[in-house]
Order: C-alpha cells, then sequence, then structure tokens
C-alpha cells in the first residue's frame, strides 16, 4: 500500500510538471498582456487539480492497462497467424471508435453549416444531419481502412515514408478539385480522428505485432498507424466533398 | 458541491460512451476469434477503470479551468480594439504585423498545452521503451510541442493574411519529403505519427476557439472557410521538428567524433 502512494504521488508530481506551461502562459498573457485579473480564481483551481490528478490517474492506467491490452491482442493474432481476421479486428476498431468520436461530431456539424452556406446541401436540418452523418461514415471508414492498410504494411515490412509520401501525392492533387468550403475540415479532419483513448492502443498494437513477426522492428514497423490513421481522411473527406 | 459531483458524473458518462465501441470490439473478438483469456485480465480491468476515471477527471477539470479561461484570451487577443492599442486611431485599418501578440500567444499556447497532451505522453512512453532508452519521453514531447508551436502560429499568420491554406500545406509536405530521405529510418515512422497525436484533447478547443474567434474578428474572413485549418498546421510542423530534432542530434554525434579523432 506504501509503495501504491508513493508511486502515486510520482506520478501526480509529473503531472504538475506537464502543466506548468499552460499555467504560465494563461497567467502571463492575463495578468501582463491583457492586464485583467483571472476570472473565478477558486474554481479554476481545483478544475486544475482535477486535471493534475486526472492525468496521474490516466497515464497509470495507460500503463497497467491500455498498453498491456494492446501488446496481448497482438500476441493473441500474431499466434492465431489469421491474417484475415486481424484485418476485420483493425477495421473495426478503427471505424468503431472513429465514428463515435466527439471531436469529429463537432467537426461534421460545422461541415454540415458550412455545406450549407456554399448551397450544397439545403438549408433543411434533415438535410444537414444527414450529410453529417455521412461525412462520419466517410472518416470512420477511412480510418478502418487506414489501419487495415498499415496492419499489413507492418506483416509485409513495407517502409512507411512510400505510404505516406504517396498518400501527400494523393492529398495534394485531390485539393486542386474539391470544393473550397470541404478543404480546411478535410485537413483538420485528419488531425482530430485519433483520441486518447485510441492512440494509445493503436500504438501498443502496432509495436506488439511488429515485436511478435520475426524480422521486424518495433521502431521502424511499429509506429506507423497513427501517420495512415491522420493521413487517409484528409483524402477521403475531399473526394467525399466532391461527390456530395 | 453536488453540482459538481454531477457535472464529473455526466463527463464519465460521456467518457465510458466513447470507449463502449473500443470495448465491443476487444470484447467480441476475444470471446468469438481469439477464443484466448487476456493476461493478467484483473489487471487490465483496473488499468482501463483508471484510465476512464482519469480521463473523465481530466475533461471536467480542463472544463473547469482552461477551457473557459483560454476561450475568453483568445476573444480578448484577437478583438480589434486590443489589436489597435489604445493610442491609435480608430478605424485605421490593422497590418498582419499588428497581431504580434496573437502570434506570440498562438505559439505559447499550441507549445504548452502539447506538453500536456495525454496521447503524446503514451507515444512518448511507448518510443521510450522501444528504442530502449535512446528517445527520451521529455525530448521528443519538446521536440513536438516546438512543431505545434510553429504550425499554430503560422496558421494564425494565415487566418490574418488570408492567404490559402494549401499553399502552406503543401509547401510543408514538400519540406517532409526533403527530410524523409535525409533523416535516419529509425525515427521516420515516430515522426510521422507525432503529427497525428499531438492534436487530440487539450489541444483542439484552445486552437479551435482561437482560430474563430481570429476568423470572426478579421476583416474579410469567413469562419467556416478560414477558421478551419489550425489543427492541419499544427499536425504537419512536428513531423519536421521530430525529424529535425534526431537529424540536429546525430549531426552532433558526428561533429564530437570528429573532433576525437582530430
Amino acid at each position: 500500500m506504501r509503495k501504491f502512494f508513493a508511486d502515486f504521488y510520482c506520478s501526480l508530481r509529473s503531472s504538475l510538471r506537464d502543466l506548468v506551461p499552460i499555467i504560465v502562459v494563461i497567467s502571463l498573457f492575463q495578468l501582463l498582456v491583457l492586464r485583467q485579473p483571472i476570472p473565478h480564481l477558486g474554481s479554476i483551481m481545483v478544475g486544475t487539480l482535477m486535471v493534475i490528478a486526472g492525468l496521474a490517474i490516466f497515464v497509470k492506467g495507460l500503463e497497467i492497462g491500455l498498453f498491456p491490452l494492446g501488446d496481448a491482442l497482438a500476441h493473441a493474432f500474431a499466434r492465431k497467424g489469421s491474417v484475415s481476421w486481424l484485418m476485420v479486428f483493425a477495421f473495426a476498431l478503427g471505424f468503431g471508435t472513429t465514428v463515435a468520436e466527439p471531436a469529429l461530431i463537432a467537426i461534421a456539424d460545422k461541415a454540415a453549416e458550412a455545406a450549407m452556406q456554399g448551397g450544397v446541401v439545403a438549408n433543411r436540418a434533415a438535410a444537414m444531419e444527414d450529410y453529417a452523418w455521412w461525412l462520419r461514415f466517410t472518416v470512420g471508414l477511412s480510418v478502418g481502412l487506414s489501419l487495415v492498410l498499415g496492419v499489413l504494411r507492418i506483416i509485409r515490412g513495407w517502409p512507411v515514408q512510400y505510404l505516406i509520401v504517396s498518400g501527400y501525392f494523393v492529398v495534394v492533387v485531390l485539393t486542386f478539385f474539391a470544393p473550397r468550403e470541404i478543404i480546411g475540415i478535410a485537413y483538420d479532419s485528419g488531425g482530430v480522428t485519433t483520441s486518447t483513448i485510441t492512440v494509445p492502443l493503436v500504438t501498443a498494437l502496432g509495436i506488439g505485432l511488429s515485436s511478435s513477426i520475426r524480422g521486424r522492428n518495433p521502431m521502424i514497423d511499429g509506429f506507423g498507424l497513427i501517420a495512415l490513421a491522420s493521413l487517409l481522411p484528409i483524402a477521403f473527406t475531399m473526394v467525399f466533398g466532391m461527390l456530395v | 458541491m453536488s453540482a459538481w459531483f454531477l457535472s464529473l458524473a455526466q463527463t464519465l458518462v460521456v467518457t465510458l460512451k466513447n470507449v463502449v465501441p473500443i470495448i465491443v470490439v476487444i470484447l467480441g473478438f476475444q470471446l468469438l476469434i481469439l477464443r484466448r483469456p487476456i493476461p493478467n485480465w484483473r489487471r487490465v480491468l483496473i488499468g482501463f477503470v483508471y484510465v476512464l476515471l482519469g480521463l473523465a477527471l481530466f475533461l471536467e477539470g480542463l472544463d473547469k479551468s482552461l477551457f473557459p479561461l483560454g476561450e475568453i484570451m483568445a476573444r480578448q487577443l484577437t478583438d480589434p480594439a486590443f489589436i489597435a492599442g489604445e493610442g491609435s486611431e480608430f478605424g485605421q485599418a490593422l497590418q498582419w504585423s499588428d497581431y504580434f501578440w496573437v502570434y506570440l500567444f498562438a505559439g505559447a499556447i499550441g507549445f504548452a498545452t502539447t506538453l500536456a497532451e495525454p496521447a503524446l505522453i503514451a507515444v512518448a512512453l511507448q518510443a521510450r521503451a522501444v528504442s530502449g532508452g535512446a528517445i527520451s519521453v521529455n525530448g521528443l514531447r519538446v521536440a513536438v510541442a516546438l512543431g505545434v508551436a510553429i504550425g499554430v502560429a503560422l496558421g494564425t499568420f494565415r487566418i490574418i493574411t488570408g492567404t490559402p491554406l494549401y499553399y502552406y500545406i503543401i509547401a510543408g509536405y514538400v519540406v517532409v519529403m526533403l527530410q524523409t530521405l535525409y533523416a535516419q529510418r529509425m525515427i521516420i515512422p515516430l515522426a510521422f505519427d507525432s503529427g497525428g497525436v499531438t492534436t487530440s484533447t487539450v489541444t483542439v478547443p484552445l486552437v479551435t476557439a482561437l482560430g474563430m474567434g481570429l476568423a470572426s474578428t478579421v476583416p474579410g474572413r469567413s469562419v467556416l472557410i478560414d477558421g478551419f485549418g489550425l489543427i492541419a498546421f499544427a499536425s504537419l510542423f512536428p513531423m519536421m521538428t521530430v525529424m529535425g530534432y534526431a537529424q540536429l542530434s546525430s549531426l552532433r554525434a558526428r561533429m564530437a567524433r570528429q573532433r576525437e579523432e582530430k
């Protein structure tokens, strides 16, 4: 028990250190540049303490829960030796986590509004909801496919830069054909798809896979899943904007 | 006090909802396809509970402290009355150079929020473990944070000047490709990944507030067209800084070796 608390104290201290920069930036700007007192100081202090405790607990949970889980799944699939089930799993994980992602829901609603102003979608609630839902579906599909592609890449040992650089070409070419109001949203959708719980799990999965397949180096082959999952949605969203 | 607990419980429910698809997928495959128990499943379960609780506390705390404050500040800093300064004439057209404090704030907040990003901590921990300690957790995080800082500052410059987003993105892609040719193979996948992980829980809301605030106050900008794009900047530049960091440290190592040989 004492070891547990000593451990927890350590992680609290490191998460406090992680937050110091934000606190410094915000207070400096508030006091020196804007020259205003900080409003609701009490509630902000309580909130900051919650952030610090939450971050410490989260990181602890990563180490004892999510990392071993991703690793165990990767090894179990490698031992089973069925590539097709692994692909289905990768797709389900990518699609399932992305479609429900709150940041994506927020962006999709904004995108529907932009499309409405651009005259692509009728100004009706149902039409806009439809547009937002299909956009989320498209992004979910693209993240699912990128995990499939990424897992295939780990198994085959393709260098990630070939995939990424050819992806860039596709994105750049599509940019010239996509309608103007979708471009900003498309580029942003790449960044928001990968959430705080998905990232550790997917990273652990990639590293676990590459360390259980002979001839793969976790450093070279294990990383790269997130990169694909942030690139493919850009291309898919632009195609979506062109088709609708 | 009870209102606090109520809203914490609500956040917990929302977090739980996000995790449900992950749990369904994993459990489904575990039971139907793999048919093999997870080793130490009790520990993993406790870890999951920690992750959920920690994330809920983290998000709730952000909602109580940093988010409202950051959003108010983004609005105040982008307010034309503040930017023009007290002494200047009203109605004077603003130049891009008048927005000095906005660039500084954008860079500083991009840097600071990235250091607190939980997903980046996760990737940095993995990178340290896989590289056998050659990549330090804080070194990687500072490199990524620098990239986000440059990206967000440049992104605000783009909104203020109103230049098209894709010029910057395409130029950025070219730089990333050139760096990829010369970077060590070991660092490339990690650098590409660090682009995607930087922008999540902490950074996205604050940076989006800044972008929307700017796009709505700068004359001639549309919130819907120009307000987006900061996230894209924030995920592009970390790739350059992470590869740059690796290239710089290998260059230093080579120079040190040459000096020894002399």
